[in-house]
């Protein structure tokens, strides 16, 4: 599963992922925002856009052919486009289509996998994300574990007992999603059970997250960075 | 014992839920300080029903007081922090992304400023023996491992009332024996819903049965096993002799 790759990623140790994360946000968010208002993207500056993916990938320690290949999630969709640019006679820009949608998948890919999750969230919250937003992802995270155990044990179980035919393992699939609707469903109660029974009266402080000289150093040459490559004449 | 005030006590409590079931109907119970008192009964007998009164989580008629203070919604926030709820599904209390936050959890809620919050929650864990864990997710611990940081949770609100749930469920005899010396170390007063006669005989000083959402004996442990034949019969010592000599 993706995001339990990401997730190994996202807890080993770096210079990129001691920084704070709201940072790499801001670091990430100035990139895509360069790349995705660079008009007439040429080859020479795709290449240039393509050296802090490759530093980012080296500074996080990260593999880069799993990156990279996990970057493409997103060509079947730009492909689309791309192909309609295409047919339209502009070529020049369905590539700039191709190559920035990849580009910006590799920059997030490696924000990701330098961020732990729980700490992604917390920083967008930091960032003026609405608390009840990052909440209900967190959670979601928290028990997409829960639930695909749940959804592997009822598998199994219907492995025993024989899997019959298509149309039977079909019928069988469609009832194991409603058990597992109403066993997420008593989960939720008992989550929600379980906090108020530690005091939760519908908002829990967060706890706070630091920032040092180092983040601020990363913050200004990220950002000068991705104006750099924005602006300088190629 | 009558001088002694009661930590915990219930008078009438009666509890039907929406679709009509009599959950509880009529229960009259007493905790006292210092005492470990274990909840026997039959699946569906209305013990966890009864133990979500006791914080407040679900109201019946009838009294239910802790450390002196009625339980009604004024007074939740107090209750709340008196009583430390431990559930049977640790999943369920397990909720934030790592150990250490979730078990600051409870101290954020009642206020604590964010250092004092990781102090008293690292405090917590040390207490559990499990303060090497601080920064690993949930779901990456054993069912032993969940349960004493879901304790851990419980114990950073400074609870003067333990209750646990079912709190054996899951564990292998190793990480019970390991929970057993762990709550007997733990001063405040103890009610433990189990189906264990073992762990009830090796923690509790007093027993109380439950059926048909009453309680119908009380007494010492070994009185309640005895009485309610709480290790199965099947189960007994000797019963297996017969089978090896064939």
């Amino acid at each position: 599963m993706h995001h339990v790759v990401i997730e190994r990623w996202s807890r080993g140790s770096s210079v990129l992922h001691s920084r704070d994360a709201r940072i790499k946000l801001l670091v990430t968010l100035g990139y895509l925002i360069a790349l995705a208002t660079t008009p007439g993207l040429t080859l020479a500056r795709a290449a240039l856009y393509a050296v802090p993916i490759a530093a980012g990938i080296q500074l996080g320690r990260l593999p880069a052919g799993a990156l990279l290949a996990r970057a493409a999630v997103v060509l079947p969709f730009s492909a689309t486009f791309a192909l309609f640019s295409v047919i339209a006679g502009d070529t020049a820009r369905a590539v700039s289509l191709v190559v920035k949608s990849y580009l910006s998948a590799a920059a997030v890919l490696v924000l990701v996998g330098t961020t732990p999750l729980p700490k992604l969230l917390r920083g967008m919250e930091l960032l003026g994300a609405p608390r009840m937003l990052t909440l209900v992802v967190q959670f979601l995270f928290r028990y997409l574990f829960v639930i695909s155990e749940h959804a592997q044990h009822m598998r199994l179980a219907a492995l025993c007992r024989g899997s019959g035919g298509a149309r039977l393992r079909f019928r069988a699939a469609a009832g194991a999603v409603a058990v597992l609707f109403a066993r997420s469903f008593g989960r939720a109660e008992g989550i929600h059970r379980a906090m108020l029974a530690r005091g939760f009266s519908g908002e829990t402080p967060a706890l706070p997250m630091v920032i040092d000289a180092v983040d601020v150093l990363f913050l200004i040459v990220g950002l000068a960075a991705a104006l750099a490559l924005r602006v300088i004449p190629l | 014992m009558s001088e002694r005030k009661p930590v915990i006590e219930v008078r009438g409590l009666r509890f039907r839920y929406a679709d009509g079931t009599m959950a509880l109907d009529g229960v009259d119970f007493r905790l006292y300080a210092g005492e470990t008192v274990a909840l026997f009964g039959r699946n569906g007998s209305g013990k966890t029903t009864f133990v979500h009164h006791l914080n407040g989580l679900l109201r019946g008629e009838g009294e239910v007081t802790v450390c002196g203070l009625p339980v009604k919604k004024e007074n939740l926030p107090t209750v709340r922090r008196k009583i430390g709820l431990v559930f049977q599904d640790s999943d369920e209390q397990l909720f934030m992304p790592t150990v250490l936050e979730d078990v600051a959890f409870g101290p954020l809620n009642l206020g604590f400023g964010a250092a004092e919050a990781i102090e008293v929650a690292r405090a917590a864990l040390r207490e559990v023996g499990l303060e090497s864990l601080a920064n690993k997710a949930p779901y990456h611990l054993s069912a032993g491992e969940k349960k004493r940081v879901a304790l851990a949770g419980i114990l950073a609100m400074q609870p003067e009332i333990l209750v646990l749930d079912e709190p054996t469920t899951f564990l292998d005899p190793p990480s019970q024996s390991q929970l057993a010396s762990l709550l007997r170390s733990l001063p405040q007063a103890k009610l433990i819903v189990t189906h264990d006669a073992n762990f009830a005989l090796a923690l509790a000083t007093r027993a109380v049965f439950f059926e048909k959402g009453k309680i119908v004996a009380e007494g010492s442990v070994e009185e309640i096993v005895e009485r309610f034949q709480w290790i199965p019969r099947t189960l007994r010592e000797r019963e297996f002799t017969t089978h090896q000599a064939e």
